[in-house]
């Protein structure tokens, strides 16, 4: 693998232990579920392992060797995450549990201290449940009216009417880079300097863009992105939300206990500087450091050759499934869109194709993706998705086209 | 997944006998899956005895929760609610004839959930 130049593609998969696994005797696993979670490269899993066995020590307070080193490795982590996104600080990278804690973060902190009675939040119908409800809340105690921009049947969002809700003066616009059920992926730049004019503050949620394609957040302008580990080779339990120096200063801290202090007297306490004032507790160490170890090996191959290499799959992904008459794909079909298939199959229920996909050593998503609401807006119970990485070849959708043969064999 | 799919299963899904809608009815109930959207909704007409005389179900979901719902109304056609209220998530697995995952398993309890809460009249939790 190599920072220059061309990838070889066909040698990622033996980076990852577990696609070296079958599903059953003679079955290899063919894992078309990255939009749920991704695997995790022996890099990944040794950084964590090593930690563990060699510098294991509570980070920021110790003064002994260990203690050293883990606060080291954990900022160091900080350092290449915060990198990875251009972000011109350090510490305008919080970490957090992941997406869903990052959005919440701001929704408890920014939102809870800036907006009041009648204020306008702007999201959309594509978003995944954590950019809902997290704003429902909200809305449910504030009394905020919350907006939103039109999918349309081609699965784009309705910028017409992304004009016309930022003409209401919304104080906050939050909303998703990269659909997880469509893959579309939204014009956000262009979005969020419409949103600065209308005087908004941005979130985005790039919990399905960041692990897929160069994201830069001073490039974007945008104001807060939220992102997990796990979605992009990392560990669970650790995600980032990324926020301007001068909006996370401003911001009064989210949970309450060590390490996000200064001094603490009985009755008062004086919250630490960024970026600890928003980590409360001790934190996922290992895992954040697995974050890190996942950048670096993310950055080695170098995200325009992720971007490229999806879109190559997802692309021949599409004009196989065109050719299957049962299959009826979701989502944009001609323009560039994230590494995502949704189809339904007719006659056939969402998880009958997925158990019969499984027995063939296919992992495929079924279900409504946690986007209830788009799902309701297309009137679909529920949807399979084939999600790609860049440990997938184009010989896994031809065994995905296979698997779906045999779905036809069943139920044909 | 032959075993999975049995004929049966894949029969029922297919031509239900039991899939429709009872206007009116003594007892109707509906319910779904939260996690994959399956839906079902029984109607049932029981007579003066508390027998059930004519069963129907509606609704959507994957050939598990399908069939089940049909095996299911077949097999309470002629009992009593106090025999509906006897059934267990062993009683729909013999049915279908299969063994389920966890995940799968809420497929088919789906219809017993359902047509348990109709005859209690309110919804109960899943019965595993």
């Amino acid at each position: 693998m190599s920072q220059f130049g061309e990838v070889d593609f066909s040698k990622i998969p033996q980076d990852f232990p577990i696609l070296q696994r079958e599903t059953r005797p003679g079955v290899r696993l063919v894992y078309l579920d990255s939009a749920a979670t991704s695997q995790k490269p022996e890099a990944v899993i040794s950084a964590m392992d090593a930690y563990y066995r060699n510098s294991n020590a509570n980070i920021h307070r110790g003064v002994h060797t260990l203690a050293e080193e883990a606060t080291s490795l954990y900022e160091e982590s900080r350092k290449k995450v915060a990198a990875f996104i251009g972000a011109a600080y350090p510490y305008e990278v919080i970490f957090t549990r992941n997406t869903t804690e990052a959005i919440n973060l701001v929704a408890y902190s920014w939102a809870r201290k800036n907006l009041k009675q009648g204020d306008i939040i702007v999201l959309t119908e594509m978003e995944h449940h954590s950019n809902l409800v997290p704003w429902q809340i909200l809305a449910e105690e504030r009394d905020i009216r919350l907006e939103f921009v039109p999918v349309t049947p081609e699965g784009f969002l309705d910028l017409e009417v992304y004009r016309q809700v930022l003409a209401l003066q919304p104080r906050l616009v939050s909303f998703m880079h990269v659909s997880n059920v469509l893959g579309t992926i939204n014009p956000v730049k262009e979005m969020i300097q419409a949103a600065h004019e209308a005087g908004a503050v941005v979130m985005l949620d790039a919990a399905q863009s960041v692990p897929h394609m160069p994201v830069n957040v001073q490039e974007l302008d945008v104001d807060f992105m939220a992102f997990s580990a796990h979605k992009m080779l990392g560990p669970t339990g650790i995600g980032a939300l990324y926020g301007k120096q001068s909006l996370l200063e401003a911001m009064p801290p989210f949970l309450g206990g060590g390490d996000m202090i200064k001094k603490v007297y009985l009755r008062t306490f004086v919250p630490n500087d960024l970026p600890h004032k928003f980590e409360a507790g001790t934190p996922a160490i290992a895992e954040a450091i697995g974050f890190g170890a996942a950048v670096d090996y993310l950055s080695a191959i170098g995200m325009e050759n992720v971007a490229k290499h999806e879109q190559e799959i997802v692309s021949y992904a599409i004009n196989t499934l065109l050719e299957i008459p049962e299959v009826h794909l979701i989502g944009p079909l001609n323009a560039q869109k994230g590494a995502v298939t949704s189809f339904t199959y007719s006659g056939v229920h969402p998880h009958d194709v997925a158990q019969i996909l499984d027995h063939e050593g296919i992992a495929v998503r079924a279900g409504h993706h946690c986007a209830m609401p788009l799902h309701q807006k297309y009137n679909l119970p529920a949807t399979s998705r084939a999600s790609f990485y860049i440990y997938n070849t184009l010989e896994d959708v031809n065994l995905l086209v296979k698997g779906l043969e045999k779905v036809k064999r069943y139920f044909g | 997944m032959e075993d999975l799919y049995r004929e049966i299963i894949i029969e029922r899904y297919k031509q239900p006998l039991y899939k429709g809608v009872l206007e009116p009815c003594d007892i109707s109930f509906e319910d779904e899956n939260p996690l994959c959207g399956d839906r079902v909704r029984i109607d049932l007409r029981v007579d003066a005895e508390g027998k059930v005389v004519e069963a129907a179900f509606s609704g959507h979901g994957c050939a598990i929760s399908q069939a089940a719902s049909d095996l299911l109304l077949e097999a309470v056609i002629g009992k009593t609610v106090e025999e509906i209220k006897a059934l267990s998530k062993q009683d729909i697995l013999d049915m279908l004839g299969i063994d389920l995952g966890p995940v799968r398993l809420k497929c088919a309890l789906l219809p017993l959930k359902v047509i348990k809460s109709g005859v209690y009249g309110v919804n109960v939790g899943d019965d595993e």
